[in-house]
């Protein structure tokens, strides 16, 4: 008869369980600072401090031409959005500015362009600082644009410079038509923060209960370990939900990310991720059982991951194959996508089919290594 | 004074033999270091080494199949699939089967021979718009290439003005170059302050710190004693990081150790400045850990180490004046890629110096008169 | 049932293996055998390492022995732990109070656990107030209860509903003798009135002496077992009172008799010494008169041990110490005047003023929650006073020079030395941080070793040697640098009957070379050590004087009270009484 009773779930021990919990997670400001500050805080960071899109970058131009002609090629750069103009005399002092990190690209006029132009053989030379490459690619770009513009202009006015091109590019950038940084790192910044409150503050929560010692009193009662690993999980779930509700509402009314797909798969499909980073969570506590060691492991095999490893900001196509291997096991990827296509492209059946598929395998497995992990057994 | 060095190194003893004695605990300070930067110096680049498209080719000319030769010989492009129609291409880039669709449309050849010029269409998926826009930049290039070589072909006139780029620092252009110098402050700065804040925090959870008051140990001494060690093993997971990037990935190294040395070792003393007032702070080991991973993130983030400081709102930046891993970015970079000698390193070092000021003495007057 | 299921507990040939480190295996029980009847109590004793730890979590189902068979509740604890866990109540030694939880809310997470109705609640929860004396505190936080006070509440949550069996580990290891009363009573209630069973392990021998069955446990092994009465009889004709006929104070005596090899125990008792000889006979020394006694369970489980380990219980105890200050015991070297310490608008300690002076030993006592480790942190400079003056060798600490420190040594309540690094390397730091250099460190540091007998573990992590070790080597680190007093915050709590000998002992050599000795303790007996006492209750100062003076001032009719403990709560009530008397008038 005593095996009926020991197996069982029991509502009443799982609402005590719970309730414990969550007083302990209200009682404790650390915990809701990580929980509800943080987001908040990142909310920020990410709205409005992260951004790849470049303006007023510092750029010194160097023109010993006095001339009209070589006057306009300036102006062209002055008119621009993306550059603050320094206007210099000489190469060495644009060089000393370009070292000492003052300037990040010189543009170099020679004393006898606009001689040399009539002779159809002059140069502008663009000189950028190449240590953040991206942005360097990005800015020479623009020095390129700037200078075709003033020659397109000229061209209109009958002197043409170059031969028109045989070929134009036409760019359309599909599901980011403004071509803006925060539409793809908002659905980012929700996998951070789900990462974070399952795996960092669970990560916590077994670990303590160990060091503390207040599982032997709790161990000979008649709990089962399912009600012990639930009662820890759902009320970092609400806190979960709670932040994902922060970021949603942010998303969509601060920096007017388009939600195209369902908002319903969102919510659905971030409360599956978040049971995985719980689950993960909640592991490292239960097997470490040591709350410094836990937030380590927790701290590299999930949140940095989740920002480096997941395709969020790093495109995975560019990483070799064995970097590629390790992100394609981690569920951080599959949520990555799931929501950059809800956000920013809609409904893609086959590929949200997929990512959900993966993520359910992770709880499950995760879920069962959690069980195996928790004993009602000292040592 | 010499009686208070030697307390002092009596301290730095005791706390390296704590730090360093668990083998575990080794390995989580070298471990973690090594695995991060050689997969993070792989993972964090904007470069793509490969471009997977889809091919939509309606005008099926000579000069169609000369351009589609050329991108496929570029090394970059990768053809996964031949579009027949326009109806396609929202399939294709929405399940991700391709990064962009090129689209030669019918009238490409008989808009270039006459004169009007050709248009190639490229449709990139904007989810992440970085990665598009990376794209769309090769496929410029691609075109650039393909229009003077029609050009030199028809013999047309030579264009009158030539722009000659050339980047300094990174004549190839690679993120990687800029990212793995990077990682030698940020990564670093991760365990750096995890110890330092868990320093005095265990110290009180265990109620060894009132024993350390009642000897004759200053509480700035023992600041200088819980500083040292974590400090000793930033700047050894640094070098780890350093040589991994001047070996393994090969970085050349242009500046001079020493100011690499000196900018890093005031680093670390902010970072641990901060650590240590965090943990004279907290009343448990679990508020010093969370309350550091607070402040860690938004470190990491406004640090220019994933996006350029530069880029920010002002407000924002000013921000970005209070964190030490922004000077410290900067710092590693310039002396790492430019060669910058201490001279133009100063406006890096003395926020760092500064920092290092008034975290430290909080952090001493803490230890005294937070009662717990 | 059966003759067999007469017990409620029985364990056969049960041995429990631990693995600490690669090839070294502790063999914690060793074919261990014995029962519990049901409806009564079994204790089991024995020293630091006996076993009585791991044989409770055995019989809670939280561990599995590696050999034998262990019955509970008719149950076998391998294979049935949950079973046994829906039908026991255990209170392992440090219960796990969640202390960022209310007493109440704590007690309901226990009583929701166990199934228990709101009705049940309602008759359950006003007993558990009486007996607990928690119902002003309903609303604190478990943290911020006092040692004591935690561990009633850690009774009341076992108690929340009647189990059929109930495990206590040292349930009283850190309570005052008022609140150890208190759970005691609570406990033969519950036997008397609800017929529970309960096996509790103690290293108290009086508390042993109330339970109907004793299991004595040495080392793994059962020493004997039977009730109190079987075990003491063992000791009959051998317990002397022993006085002196020329004044020599008991702890002077005590500490004479205890070194001598045909003594197997002596304690000082109500200013007299209290012995256990290997013989029959009275021992014939000069000036010193025996008086045969009755024995008490204390004196029969010495005489085990000594026959088991052929040990004297503080056999080399005595430290070698070789400063001899020139002694001028009238000087005064604590000075402490209208001391006052407030948290909030509590009053931890209140208008308290004392001496004390050059070798003294002198005892702080009181209740859990009377401010004695308030007013040891405020000597030490940890923390500071609200008002009043305290002089500590001149200085007041909190202010002075950090080489004011110099003269002091600390011993926290609890164990605070690095527990992640080896003995040797905690020794080297505290050496260090005192100052001492090269030959002088490396000598002390032998010092340390030899006299507090730690030389086979010099190498071992500090966190990992068993209690005794730790309260030894956290007194050896803070005796290094020889400091002229030292302050120990209940250095006893939880240590065997051997180990506290041996601790005072080594106080008495210390007192003697010079050093004054500040010391908190629960065990009332061991005020009888101490030159002058100290009472406090609820921050007051209610007592002050030497043992004798003290229980005569609780004494009734000029008679001094029996025992230390009798004065000691005689005058706590009679303080308590006061107050509430004075709060009535005001």
């Amino acid at each position: 008869m005593s095996d009926v009773h020991t197996s069982r779930l029991s509502w009443r021990r799982l609402r005590a369980l719970t309730l414990k919990e969550t007083r302990q997670l209200l009682r404790d400001k650390s915990n809701l600072m990580v929980g509800l500050f943080l987001p908040f805080v990142l909310i920020l960071v990410f709205g409005y401090g992260l951004s790849f899109d470049i303006k007023n970058a510092p750029v010194a131009i160097v023109s010993q031409d006095t001339s009209p002609t070589a006057q306009d090629v300036v102006a062209g750069f002055y008119l621009s959005p993306y550059f603050t103009v320094t206007r210099l005399h000489s190469m060495e002092e644009a060089q000393r500015l370009m070292r000492a990190g003052e300037v990040e690209a010189i543009v170099y006029l020679q004393s006898d362009f606009s001689r040399r132009l009539a002779a159809s053989d002059a140069t502008i030379q663009v000189l950028v600082n190449g240590v953040d490459a991206n942005r360097a690619r990005v800015l020479e770009g623009f020095a390129q644009g700037a200078i075709a513009q003033w020659s397109n202009k000229r061209a209109v006015s009958g002197a043409s410079i170059a031969p028109a091109p045989a070929v134009r590019l036409e760019t359309r950038l599909w599901f980011n038509e403004a071509n803006t940084s925060t539409h793809f790192l908002v659905p980012g910044l929700i996998v951070l923060i789900m990462t974070l409150n399952g795996a960092l503050l669970t990560s916590l929560v077994m670990a303590r209960e160990w060091e503390r010692g207040t599982l032997e009193s709790l161990f000979v009662t008649p709990i089962n370990t399912g009600e012990l690993i639930a009662s820890k999980l759902i009320p970092y779930f609400g806190v979960g939900l709670a932040g994902l509700t922060m970021c949603l509402l942010a998303g969509k009314f601060m920096f007017f990310v388009p939600i195209r797909g369902s908002l319903l798969l969102i919510v659905l499909i971030s409360m599956l991720y978040l049971l995985v980073s719980l689950s993960l969570g909640l592991l490292i506590s239960a097997a470490t059982k040591n709350q410094f060691l836990a937030s380590q492991i927790a701290l590299i095999t999930s949140f940095l991951p989740a920002l480096m490893l997941s395709g969020f900001i790093f495109d995975l196509r560019s990483v070799p194959a064995i970097v590629r291997a390790i992100s394609t096991v981690l569920p951080p990827t599959y949520y990555v996508e799931a929501l950059q296509t809800l956000f920013l492209a809609g409904n893609v059946p086959g590929l949200l089919i997929k990512d959900t598929a993966v993520l359910l395998t992770a709880a499950v497995v995760l879920f069962v290594l959690i069980r195996i992990n928790t004993r009602k057994q000292l040592v | 004074m010499n009686a208070t060095l030697h307390r002092i190194a009596i301290l730095i003893r005791k706390e390296l033999i704590a730090i360093l004695k668990d083998p575990r605990s080794r390995l989580v300070l070298i471990m973690p270091v090594v695995l991060q930067s050689l997969l993070f110096g792989y993972a964090a680049t904007f470069d793509l080494n490969e471009v997977p498209y889809a091919l939509l080719d309606t005008d099926r000319s000579n000069a169609s199949t000369q351009f589609v030769t050329l991108l496929d010989g570029s090394g970059v492009f990768d053809r996964v699939a031949n579009l027949s129609s326009a109806q396609q291409i929202g399939e294709t880039i929405g399940k991700k089967r391709a990064l962009i669709v090129i689209h030669l449309p019918a009238d490409f050849e008989r808009n270039i021979v006459s004169g009007r010029g050709g248009v190639v269409q490229v449709i990139a998926d904007g989810r992440n718009s970085n990665t598009g826009n990376v794209a769309a930049s090769y496929v410029t290039a691609a075109v650039d290439r393909f229009n003077s070589q029609w050009n030199e072909l028809r013999g047309g006139p030579t264009p009158a003005l030539r722009i000659e780029t050339r980047a300094w620092y990174n004549p190839n252009l690679e993120t990687r170059w800029a990212m793995i110098p990077s990682l030698i402050g940020a990564l670093s700065m991760l365990q750096v302050l995890m110890l330092s804040a868990l320093s005095v925090a265990r110290e009180r959870e265990q109620g060894t710190f009132d024993q350390l008051l009642v000897t004759p140990l200053r509480p700035t001494e023992i600041m200088v004693g819980k500083a040292v060690p974590p400090i000793l093993i930033g700047l050894v997971q640094s070098s780890i990081i350093f040589l991994i990037a001047r070996f393994w990935f090969g970085i050349p190294f242009q500046g001079s150790l020493f100011t690499l040395y000196s900018g890093l070792l005031l680093f670390t003393t902010a970072a641990v400045g901060i650590g240590l007032a965090l943990s004279a702070f907290s009343k448990t080991m679990q508020q010093a850990m969370l309350y550091t991973f607070v402040l860690l993130m938004p470190m990491m983030l406004l640090s220019g180490l994933t996006s350029a400081i530069s880029n920010m709102p002002s407000a924002m930046q000013y921000l970005t004046y209070a964190n030490p891993l922004r000077y410290a970015i900067d710092l590693v970079r310039r002396v790492y890629l430019e060669g910058a000698s201490f001279g133009y390193l100063l406006h890096d070092m003395w926020p760092l110096v500064i920092i290092a000021l008034v975290t430290l003495p909080a952090a001493v007057w803490l230890f005294r008169h937070r009662l717990v | 049932m059966n003759a067999a299921d007469d017990f409620i507990v029985r364990g056969d040939n049960l041995t429990k293996r631990f693995e600490r480190q690669k090839l070294d295996t502790i063999t914690a029980l060793d074919r261990v055998s014995f029962g519990a009847r049901p409806g009564a109590l079994t204790a089991l004793v024995g020293p630091d390492g006996a076993g009585k730890t791991t044989l409770l979590r055995l019989a809670a189902g939280l561990m599995r022995a590696d050999e034998g068979s262990l019955t509970v509740l008719g149950l076998d604890a391998a294979k049935q732990p949950q079973a046994i866990q829906d039908r026991i109540s255990y209170m392992p030694q440090r219960f796990g109070l969640y202390e960022d939880l209310s007493v109440q809310e704590n007690l309901d997470l226990y009583a929701d656990l166990h199934g228990v109705t709101p009705e049940q609640r309602a008759e359950r929860y006003p007993r558990l107030m009486e007996m607990t004396a928690l119902a002003p505190f309903l609303d604190r936080l478990a943290g911020k209860l006092s040692g004591g006070m935690k561990q009633k509440l850690g009774l009341a949550c076992t108690l929340v509903r009647s189990p059929e069996l109930l495990l206590l580990d040292e349930p009283t290891v850190g309570v005052d003798p008022l609140s150890r009363r208190e759970l005691w009573d609570i406990v033969s209630g519950l036997v008397e009135n609800e017929g529970l069973s309960v096996i509790v392990s103690t290293s108290y021998m009086d508390e042993a002496e109330r339970c109907a069955h004793v299991v004595v446990l040495h080392e793994g092994h059962v020493l004997a077992s039977g009730t109190p009465q079987e075990l003491m009889s063992r000791a009959s004709g051998h317990s002397f009172l022993a006085m002196s006929q020329r004044g020599t104070p008991a702890r002077k005596l005590q500490a004479d008799l205890i070194d001598r090899p045909d003594v197997i125990d002596a304690v000082p008792h109500g200013g007299q010494v209290r012995v256990v000889l290997g013989d029959r006979e009275p021992l014939s020394l000069q000036d010193v008169t025996f008086e045969p006694t009755s024995p008490i369970l204390e004196d029969s489980l010495m005489m085990l041990l000594r026959h088991k380990t052929d040990e004297q219980p503080a056999a080399n105890a005595a430290l070698e110490l070789t400063r001899k200050d020139s002694l001028d015991h009238s000087e005064v070297v604590i000075e402490v005047h209208d001391l006052v310490r407030k948290f909030g608008d509590f009053t931890a300690v209140n208008r308290t003023s004392f001496e004390v002076k050059r070798g003294e030993v002198f005892g702080l006592l009181g209740p859990n929650g009377a401010g004695k480790t308030t007013t040891f942190r405020m000597l030490c400079g940890l923390l500071p006073a609200t008002s009043g003056t305290l002089k500590v060798a001149g200085a007041d600490l909190r202010r002075a020079r950090a080489e004011a420190r110099q003269n002091i040594g600390y011993v926290a309540q609890k164990f605070s030395l690095y527990g992640d690094i080896s003995v040797l390397e905690n020794l080297q730091f505290f050496a260090g941080a005192y100052g001492l250099r090269n030959s002088r460190a490396a000598q002390r540091i032998e010092w340390a070793l030899d006299n507090f007998e730690l030389k086979q573990r010099a190498s071992s992590t500090a966190g990992s040697l068993p209690g005794g070790f730790q309260r030894r080597l956290a007194m050896a680190a803070a005796l290094l640098h020889e400091p002229a007093i030292v302050f120990l915050d209940e250095p006893t709590s939880g240590a065997d009957p051997l180990a506290r000998r041996e601790f005072w002992r080594r106080i008495g050599s210390l007192a003697d070379h010079g050093t004054t000795i500040v010391v908190t303790t629960h065990f009332m007996e061991e005020a009888e050590y101490c030159d002058r006492i100290m009472i406090q209750d609820a921050g007051t100062m209610l007592a002050i004087g030497t043992p004798e003076e003290v229980r005569r001032q609780a004494g009734s009719g000029g008679e001094p009270a029996h025992s230390m403990e009798d004065a000691f709560i005689g005058i706590v009530e009679q303080g308590r009484e006061r107050a509430q008397r004075q709060e009535h008038a005001a």
